[in-house]
């Protein structure tokens, strides 16, 4: 805190007290964000014993067993963790791509009903999936879909707020007449799409891809509804399926490894590009 | 010449459309459709009962009158709406004022790269494993009680999972610490956007660093901050992961931690399509207004096109 550059100086003393004070507060509000996550992976390296015995801050060394004990078990998290992940790239995937081609075809063109789409595009944005799940429930099973993770990804290609986001994006980074010297080379529409465009929205497009894999990755709601086979199920439900079992039977320190095992992958990405995300969240949903 | 530029920009225009195809086409299928359905089942009586199939046959309003009439909703919309200001209050107040410090100029706080990242972090976790999280750590024996007692604040343990505050508590706890980040970074975009020369007029004419909040940053930030407040109602108004998860759906103790949503899980889980129907409606209707004041307070779609 060694910066004494021009601090007003009857000020100055205000200045690093109140400093002081907000590195205290930050502190404090950080502790309460992550101690919970240090408690888990302690926890997840202690037997189900030492974890009766009462809590202790220092890690214990059966990390590996109960990891081993867990997939012995009758959870099928591998299964799961395969099938999160399918659903979850296939999402973000389509949904990136498609908002990406939704956001060109609204910035780059002039068609009769661009804007009415526009404007239904953002009137809909806030309308949670919940309220139709009913009807789409009994798409599913009309469809015979149930089981099945088409209903989980395809949906992901009409994704109202990654568009929004791609939108704005290319309004401020994408000139129309790039596009204009795309055709006058001779370049096809979907092509100047395909091979000038979708490159200069990488690091848009990377953000969105994030966000929808993270939220792809965490739902709960909708999976739980459609799948039902054991086989099928997503790490989600399996975790509510943990809940519902009998809890005291359960060997503990498997518990909290099976939980860290559905957030420290997400946390690893989300350290590696965190710069990136915490941008992405403050360009997104707020304009200036 | 003039013709013929004309022709071609209506050849391109038409790509328009072309391109929108896989979004109108996904979004009727999987949104449009689906809506219509559930309002369309609204009107019907459509359950089972025991291994009989009842319906569907169509009863007009009865569904809504039986829905508003049984007590229940206003119970559940209660629950929701209180677990969501108990964790939204001190949302908005910590994020308003960790906005506040991280854009203050003067106050060049260090390592906010750090702090950003540590405070968005919850955001991003999955909603079930932190509630299965939250569940172990907290249960008549495990570590919080454990520690608790170990420190002498309780002499045996305590149930949290069988009061009703305690309970609701937690779920707004860990409501608030999923999304105080995410609130904070949107109410710190808001006030980097305001004009600096107000703050250094105020500077000055020597006001107090409170004087600038409260007189500058919080009226500019109104709308903002409204924004925000919807959007997180909203968003309240699903809150469902969490109290599932913690109360194994039950909404215990004595049904006060069970939400809307999770109310619309139990329906959709035992078929009773009528009743989801109504209940569907009720929260599109809900949801629909308050999308509404966004949109107006954002005003977006018109200075953007």
């Amino acid at each position: 805190m060694g910066d004494n550059r021009n601090d007003d100086l009857d000020k100055g003393i205000g200045i690093k007290a109140r400093r002081a004070i907000a590195y205290i507060v930050l502190a404090v509000i950080s502790f309460f964000c992550l101690i919970w996550f240090y408690i888990l992976l302690i926890n997840a390296t202690r037997s189900n014993g030492e974890l009766t015995r009462g809590f202790t801050p220092i890690p214990s060394t059966y990390l590996f067993i109960n990891w081993q004990n867990l997939l012995a078990g009758t959870l099928p998290i591998i299964n799961g963790l395969v099938n999160s992940l399918i659903v979850s790239i296939c999402s973000a995937a389509l949904s990136t791509y498609f908002s990406c081609m939704t956001a060109y075809a609204i910035h780059a063109y002039d068609f009769k009903f661009r804007k009415a789409i526009f404007t239904f595009i953002l009137a809909v944005m806030m309308i949670p999936s919940q309220v139709t799940a009913l009807g789409f429930l009994q798409l599913v099973d009309g469809m015979g879909l149930t089981n099945s993770f088409i209903p989980l990804i395809i949906p992901s290609i009409a994704a109202p707020a990654t568009f929004y986001y791609l939108k704005q994006y290319m309004a401020s980074n994408l000139p129309l007449s790039i596009i204009e010297a795309a055709r006058i080379d001779g370049s096809g529409e979907f092509r100047t799409f395909n091979t000038i465009m979708l490159p200069m929205m990488k690091p848009a497009m990377a953000v969105q891809a994030i966000f929808t894999f993270v939220s792809s990755w965490n739902n709960y709601f909708t999976p739980a509804l459609i799948l039902q086979d054991d086989k099928k199920k997503t790490l989600p439900i399996l975790i509510a399926q943990l809940r519902s079992a009998d809890f005291l039977k359960f060997d503990m320190g498997q518990v909290y490894v099976m939980i860290a095992f559905s957030i420290f992958p997400v946390v690893i990405v989300y350290l590696l590009l965190s710069k990136h995300i915490v941008q992405g969240v403050a360009v997104g949903s707020v304009k200036g | 010449m003039k013709k013929e530029t004309k022709g071609k920009v209506v050849s391109y225009n038409k790509w328009g459309y072309i391109f929108l195809i896989p979004f109108v086409t996904v979004y009727v299928i999987f949104q449009l459709i689906p809506l219509g359905s559930t309002i369309i089942n609204s009107f019907f009586e459509n359950y089972r009962s025991g291994l009989m199939q009842v319906g569907p046959n169509f009863v007009g309003l009865d569904n809504f009158i039986k829905l508003f009439s049984s007590g229940d909703i206003w119970v559940y919309t209660a629950n929701t709406l209180i677990m969501w200001v108990m964790g939204f209050v001190p949302q908005i107040l910590v994020s308003l004022l960790l906005g506040a410090w991280f854009s203050d100029t003067r106050l060049r706080l260090k390592g906010q790269r750090f702090f950003k990242t540590v405070i968005y972090l919850p955001n991003l976790i999955m909603a079930s494993a932190f509630s299965m999280l939250f569940f172990a750590l907290f249960s008549d024996a495990g570590p919080i009680n454990d520690i608790l007692i170990t420190i002498g604040v309780l002499d045996e343990p305590f149930k949290f999972f069988s009061h009703t505050w305690s309970t609701r508590t937690l779920v707004a706890f860990m409501n608030f610490v999923m999304w105080f980040g995410n609130t904070t970074i949107l109410l710190m975009a808001g006030m980097m956007g305001i004009d600096t020369s107000l703050f250094e007029a105020a500077e000055v004419d020597g006001a107090t660093a409170s004087q600038v909040f409260f007189k500058i940053t919080l009226p500019l930030l109104k709308p903002i901050l409204i924004y925000v407040m919807i959007t997180s109602l909203i968003g309240g108004l699903q809150m469902f992961d969490v109290p599932q998860i913690l109360t194994n759906g039950t909404g215990e103790p004595m049904r006060s931690s069970m939400t809307l949503i999770m109310y619309l899980n139990k329906h959709l889980f035992s078929k009773n399509y009528g009743m989801g129907g109504a209940l569907s409606v009720f929260l599109f209707v809900i949801t629909g207004i308050l999308s509404l004041i966004v949109f107006k307070f954002t005003g977006t779609g018109e200075s953007n096109d």
